[in-house]
């Protein structure tokens, strides 16, 4: 089935009759059944603009739609609403609408280039799943998504020190989404670990959470880093049309 | 080409990561002791930084470089060295990444430049270095006939299926390395685990899923599709008579350590392959100590089957 014709059979677009007589013949049964006409007026024309203006967007016009990458992709293979063809293919058609209906799923892209390396046009899908999930939460469809705050997390620890404490993060990501540190699987993880782990490495792990590991001479760098991200973000927004950030 | 590998990777930079220092220790200890029981010399890359992993490239991608670039800029510069060697496949894909971008973008050049000029340190410039992932660093600074002379009891018996992750091979632009025939790594079907481990005498299983993900990118912030992704590869692994998973990376083994025990508890499902870094079984078939290599610091807990196979 064409991709476009997608939306046309959904629930929604579809018309029953339990008894319909068409030019005095009787078409109940399955003859009743009608695909609603329909005609699309909501183009956002400047959406392939907008996605290509995000970091990661911008090979989108490159797409011939021979679904490599959906064929090719770990997150399709378990659940089949997971379609990177199909996306890029609204994207360019500037159907902001339709793509919005999938905006919870978008975001779970595993990054792990199955798509990237399959493409025959150098289009980069997972680059392109990653700016449209950002691109629909700059534009206020979803909440930042677990994704993103865990991205966030990392990189924040990154840019201050230049290194990361795993622990941290972990915890910081636990408290941020607001999900309970003691998860039976969890527990049974440090378990496993404290079982086994020689006191050495205990102590080291320990001494980290407590000494944060740093690059030295970082200063310079976590300025430089921080008014360059500044920067991108201020021109992502202006070219998607939002207001400055605050 | 031989010889004048088996030259450089004798003495390489050695870029632990974050990972390595973290959860990823048994990788490092194991790492480290292989060397030293090779012959072969590291010195940890001077003051470096995060790579970037998997998350700094979602903020902002050059940054993502950036923080690549000042790692290799640092093993030029500061530890006048040609060679980088990252067992961690974040690592070691996103140096590669890095390379090829400061190569191929004008903006990723540029953005480096001005952070680099910044930071006050020389920018890392695109050939300065070679980056090479731990299997390389065997594979080739040791090679595979002198590795058979240094194996004490071996893993004779010990059925293994080698897994490699998404970040060894993928995507193709950033190892133009790969792929070319011959002795040279494959993209699609990697086989310096196998050759190493087949040379400590283990007997490798026909593992389909060698390059499949296993959700690392989101192992906290999409948790079940994580656990069935990894699920997929226990579950494939034990189809394929494993009793091992050989591993490569910290971000995988540190995964399937722990959606293994969340597919127990979540999903009862149980699956009973261990995990184990391909560090830590050759160091165990030179006759090095389970605690030398850092098993003891795994959470898959597979010292009762190697004492009943007798590698232990």
């Amino acid at each position: 089935m064409p991709i476009h014709e997608k939306s046309l059979i959904r629930p929604e677009n579809l018309e029953t009759h339990e008894n319909l007589v068409i030019d005095g013949i009787d078409v109940s049964g399955d003859w009743s059944t009608f695909i609603r006409s329909r005609v699309v007026t909501d183009y956002n024309e400047d959406l392939q603009d907008e996605i290509a203006a995000l970091p990661g967007g911008e090979y989108i016009h490159r797409c011939w739609q021979c679904g490599s990458c959906t064929n090719s992709c770990t997150v399709n293979a378990e659940n089949p609403d997971f379609n990177p063809r199909y996306w890029i293919y609204l994207i360019r058609m500037g159907m902001e609408s339709e793509l919005v209906r999938d905006k919870d799923i978008i975001w779970q892209c595993v990054s792990c280039n199955k798509c990237t390396s399959a493409c025959p046009r150098d289009v980069v899908p997972e680059g392109v799943m990653k700016a449209t999930a950002h691109w629909l939460e700059m534009k206020g469809y979803t909440e930042k998504t677990n994704s993103t705050v865990f991205d966030e997390i990392f990189t924040g620890q990154v840019v201050e020190r230049g290194k990361i404490e795993d622990g941290e993060v972990l915890m910081e990501f636990l408290k941020e989404t607001k999900q309970p540190l003691m998860q039976d699987w969890l527990v049974q993880l440090v378990k496993q670990m404290v079982a086994g782990f020689p006191v050495f490495a205990l102590l080291k792990m320990g001494m980290a959470t407590v000494f944060k590991p740093k690059t030295s001479d970082w200063s310079k760098a976590r300025d430089a880093i921080k008014s360059h991200i500044e920067e991108e973000k201020a021109d992502a927004r202006k070219a998607l049309g939002l207001e400055p950030a605050e | 080409m031989h010889d004048t590998r088996k030259e450089r990777y004798k003495k390489v930079a050695y870029y632990p990561g974050c990972a390595l220092e973290g959860s990823g220790q048994p990788y490092d200890i194991s790492t480290r002791a292989v060397g030293k029981k090779l012959g072969l010399e590291l010195v940890d890359v001077k003051d470096w930084n995060c790579c970037g992993a998997m998350e700094v490239k979602n903020i902002d991608p050059e940054v993502q470089t950036y923080l690549s670039s000042r790692v290799m800029s640092q093993a030029k510069h500061k530890n006048k060295a040609d060679v980088v060697m990252a067992p961690c496949n974040g690592c070691y894909h996103n140096l590669k990444k890095a390379e090829h971008d400061i190569a191929q973008k004008p903006k990723s050049k540029e953005v480096v430049e001005k952070i680099s000029a910044k930071a006050g340190h020389e920018a890392y410039q695109p050939g300065e270095i070679e980056t090479i992932h731990a299997l390389d660093w065997i594979k080739w600074g040791f090679g595979e006939e002198e590795l058979k002379a240094k194996i004490k009891g071996g893993l004779k018996g010990l059925k293994i299926a080698n897994y490699y992750g998404c970040m060894y091979t993928r995507p193709r632009h950033i190892f133009p390395e790969k792929g070319k025939g011959g002795d040279s790594e494959s993209l699609t079907k990697p086989h310096y685990m196998d050759d190493l481990l087949a040379v400590a005498g283990a007997e490798n299983v026909d593992f389909p899923l060698k390059t499949a993900c296993c959700g690392g990118a989101h192992t906290l912030s999409d948790s079940d599709m994580s656990t069935k992704l990894v699920l997929n590869i226990l579950e494939a692994a034990e189809a394929a008579g494993a009793e091992v998973i050989a591993t490569e990376c910290p971000t995988c083994h540190s995964g399937l350590e722990m959606h293994q025990i969340r597919a127990l508890k979540r999903l009862s499902k149980d699956t009973n392959v261990k995990v184990i870094y391909f560090t830590q079984l050759l160091g165990l078939a030179m006759g090095l100590s389970p605690r030398k290599v850092g098993l003891n610091a795994n959470v898959s807990q597979s010292i009762p089957l190697l004492k009943a196979k007798g590698i232990v």
